[in-house]
């Protein structure tokens, strides 16, 4: 199994010759892939232990299952579980010697020394988040609003008044559009009864 | 004749003012989210999903029938002038196509990829009408385990045959088989997964995991890279194509129809290798080789013909076999069980009108697009040009009123938000996101046939092996499974021979 990353690319070589040259007049980011093999991206090893994780779970919940047969159904709910939680750690082991061994995704390693703003990507799941918590008390249209006006700001616009103006417009429109017009399930809130 | 006919009334059905008015909202929208960069066709259908749940069936598959050709119009659009490949399909698109874009070419690039589409998308069509019913025929006969054969096949196969790393493509595979699995067994009413949470009882919506992964995990994904360069959006001149053009482009457009049909129609043929083919065709056979590399309009009329045409035949497997090869099949699958409707042999029988319908507003809506949307290109690029504030924020909240809209409970945001911190996961290492879009909804699938043929032979193992069928499907499998491996002693004895000539010489 050691060589199974190897053996795959070699047999796509001819796609990943294709996708290698893609990238000549993009964005600076692909160049280092493309001149230096990447380094070896050891962070990919979150992914196998999310994935032995995900196996840990499956197997202990279908532990749970009652085991039984029926006329119906001779083999029940639990079989499947457990396949998929021992496949799960076998994908999870491979994928640790192929990390290791340096391998790398699709895009041939290229985001390993990229800059990741976490800030930026927990401030926007905070947004979305209030979005959750909210939407059923203010209603589709306060709380949609904050969701894009948030959204915006945190991905950078600078216009503050604008895009409110612009999220409100969403938030009526789409309400009056969609939930009003196509019966689509979406809560009036506080507002219940203005709208 | 009789397909003709229920083609006809097809046609029949869907000229009224009304369903041509829903077939030009279909490709206006298709188009639309089609041309954001990293969305794609599975994803406008995703999200407007939740819009027709209000229609009724047949107009809603005239506008997915809009949609599906207007999303791959749109994809090749960004493919060109921006450089970025929305899905791996148009990945090779992009190797001429932006070229053409930067010497000033990006006209003739668009309109040879939207007259190519068009082209590819009728013959394609054509070839559907013709197809399926044949599949039909045979897969009326097909039983339990054979129909589990084919779909272990078709998982297999998509994540292993496509992308660049098997074990990324399995990783994805189990992910989503693990996502289908949640909620109430069919077969007994016990809960898996759910850890007792009463909302994860129904399953996760395959509309919730695949707007997740592709919409919500690109706007997380933009704002991780938020400081790392900037899209630059070509300029584009008139669209038009002068006589050379046309003489260049219709071999390629033919050619290209051709290659990717089949490789479409066949369980998990993807459009990857079909787009590469056509390539590698042109090359060889173009009369302007030097072209190649710096914007030869062959290198995008034969890809982007492939593309078009293997979509269209990923439709025959998912409406003959109720089998979904990619992203774009998984969500109308999804569609039509919203609907009540289980897409299989017994649809064409069950629901002629509805199928009939959904295939003449595909030839309606490539031919609405052509007409359309060649004068508009300009007009569609200014779409393009939405700073990616306004454009991400725009995603998240209608990403989040059609994820909240499928069970009318905040809950479902909160499973939108940890799909799409997956699908942010994903794409930061490079993990290919259809296996698990597949996985998810031809899971439950296959387990239920598994356990149908088991149920058939009494708790006997031996009856997931049915019949020859399912015979041949095993050894495509363990063909499939095998070949790296027989790659790897391939590569080994070459190595192994390197050396004697240098010590001869």
């Amino acid at each position: 199994m050691t060589g199974e990353h190897d053996a795959a690319t070699a047999e796509t070589g001819a796609e990943d010759r294709a996708a290698d040259r893609v990238p000549e007049n993009g964005p600076a980011e692909h160049d280092a892939a493309e001149t230096a093999p990447a380094p070896r991206d050891l962070a990919q090893l979150w992914v196998c232990g999310f994935l032995a994780v995900l196996g840990v779970l499956v197997i202990v919940d279908a532990a749970r299952l009652g085991g039984f047969s029926a006329s119906n159904d001779p083999i029940g709910p639990k079989p499947v579980p457990i396949i998929l939680g021992i496949l799960l750690f076998a994908v999870a082991a491979c994928y640790a010697v192929s990390v290791l061994r340096g391998g790398h995704g699709e895009d041939g390693g290229a985001h390993a020394g990229e800059r990741f703003d976490a800030t930026t990507v927990g401030l926007l799941c905070a947004v979305f988040t209030a979005n959750a918590l909210l939407i059923d008390w203010l209603g589709w249209v306060i709380s949609g609003s904050l969701l894009f006006w948030g959204s915006a700001i945190v991905l950078g616009s600078r216009r503050y008044l604008l895009t409110l103006a612009a999220a409100a417009v969403l938030g009526l429109a789409t309400f009056y559009g969609f939930a009003i017009g196509l019966g689509l399930a979406l809560p009036a809130g506080v507002l219940q009864g203005i709208l | 004749m009789d397909n003709m006919n229920a083609l006809l009334d097809g046609f029949a059905a869907i000229l009224t003012p009304g369903n041509l008015l829903i077939a030009l909202i279909g490709v206006t929208i298709g188009t639309a989210v089609g041309m954001l960069p990293g969305l794609g066709t599975a994803m406008a259908i995703a999200l407007l999903l939740p819009i027709t749940y209000g229609m009724e069936p047949t107009q809603a598959f005239i506008m997915f029938g809009g949609i599906f050709y207007g999303g791959m119009y749109g994809g090749s659009t960004t493919a060109i002038l921006l450089n970025t490949p929305g899905q791996s399909s148009s990945v090779v698109t992009v190797l001429e196509g932006y070229k053409m874009a930067r010497n000033g070419r990006g006209g003739q690039a668009l309109a040879t990829a939207a007259i190519g589409s068009f082209v590819a998308g009728t013959i394609a069509t054509v070839a559907l009408v013709f197809v399926t019913p044949i599949t039909v025929d045979f897969a009326i006969g097909l039983g339990a385990p054979e129909y589990f054969a084919i779909m272990v096949l078709a998982l297999v196969a998509t994540a292993s045959v496509l992308g660049t790393s098997r074990v990324r493509g399995f990783a994805s595979l189990l992910l989503g088989l693990v996502i289908g699995t949640i909620g109430i067994d069919a077969v007994t009413g016990q809960q898996r997964l759910t850890y007792g949470v009463p909302e994860l009882a129904n399953g996760i919506d395959i509309v919730v995991v695949a707007v997740g992964a592709f919409a919500v995990g690109e706007a997380l994904w933009t704002a991780a890279r938020r400081r790392n360069g900037k899209d630059e959006v070509v300029p584009v001149g008139r669209v038009w194509m002068g006589r050379s053009d046309w003489r260049r482009s219709w071999g390629p457009w033919l050619r290209g129809s051709a290659l990717g049909f089949p490789f479409g129609a066949v369980p998990a043929g993807g459009a990857e290798v079909p787009t590469f083919l056509s390539y590698v065709t042109e090359r060889r056979l173009s009369k302007h080789k030097q072209e190649f590399g710096n914007g030869a309009i062959e290198g995008v009329a034969g890809p982007e013909a492939a593309n078009n045409a293997s979509a269209a035949g990923t439709l025959v497997p998912m409406l003959a076999l109720g089998l979904p090869c990619n992203a774009t099949a998984a969500v109308m699958l999804a569609a039509f069980q919203t609907y009540g409707i289980q897409p299989g042999p017994l649809l064409f029988a069950n629901e002629s009108a509805l199928v009939w319908t959904l295939i003449a507003g595909l030839f309606v809506g490539n031919a609405m697009l052509l007409v359309l949307n060649m004068p508009l290109i300009p007009i569609w690029v200014k779409l393009l040009r939405i700073p990616k504030p306004y454009l991400f924020a725009g995603i998240l909240f209608f990403a989040s009123m059609g994820a909240y809209a499928t069970s009318g409970q905040p809950f479902e945001l909160y499973i939108l938000l940890a799909l799409g911190l997956i699908g942010l996961g994903m794409r930061r290492f490079g993990i290919p996101m259809l296996p698990m879009i597949v996985g998810v909804i031809l899971g439950p699938m296959a387990e239920r046939q598994a356990r149908m043929s088991l149920q058939l032979s009494g708790g006997d193992l031996s009856g997931l092996v049915g019949g020859p069928v399912s015979w041949t499907v095993y050894g495509i499998i363990a063909l499939i499974a095998l070949w790296p491996l027989a790659a790897l002693v391939r590569r080994r004895t070459a190595r192994d021979r390197e050396p004697e000539p240098a010590s001869a010489g």
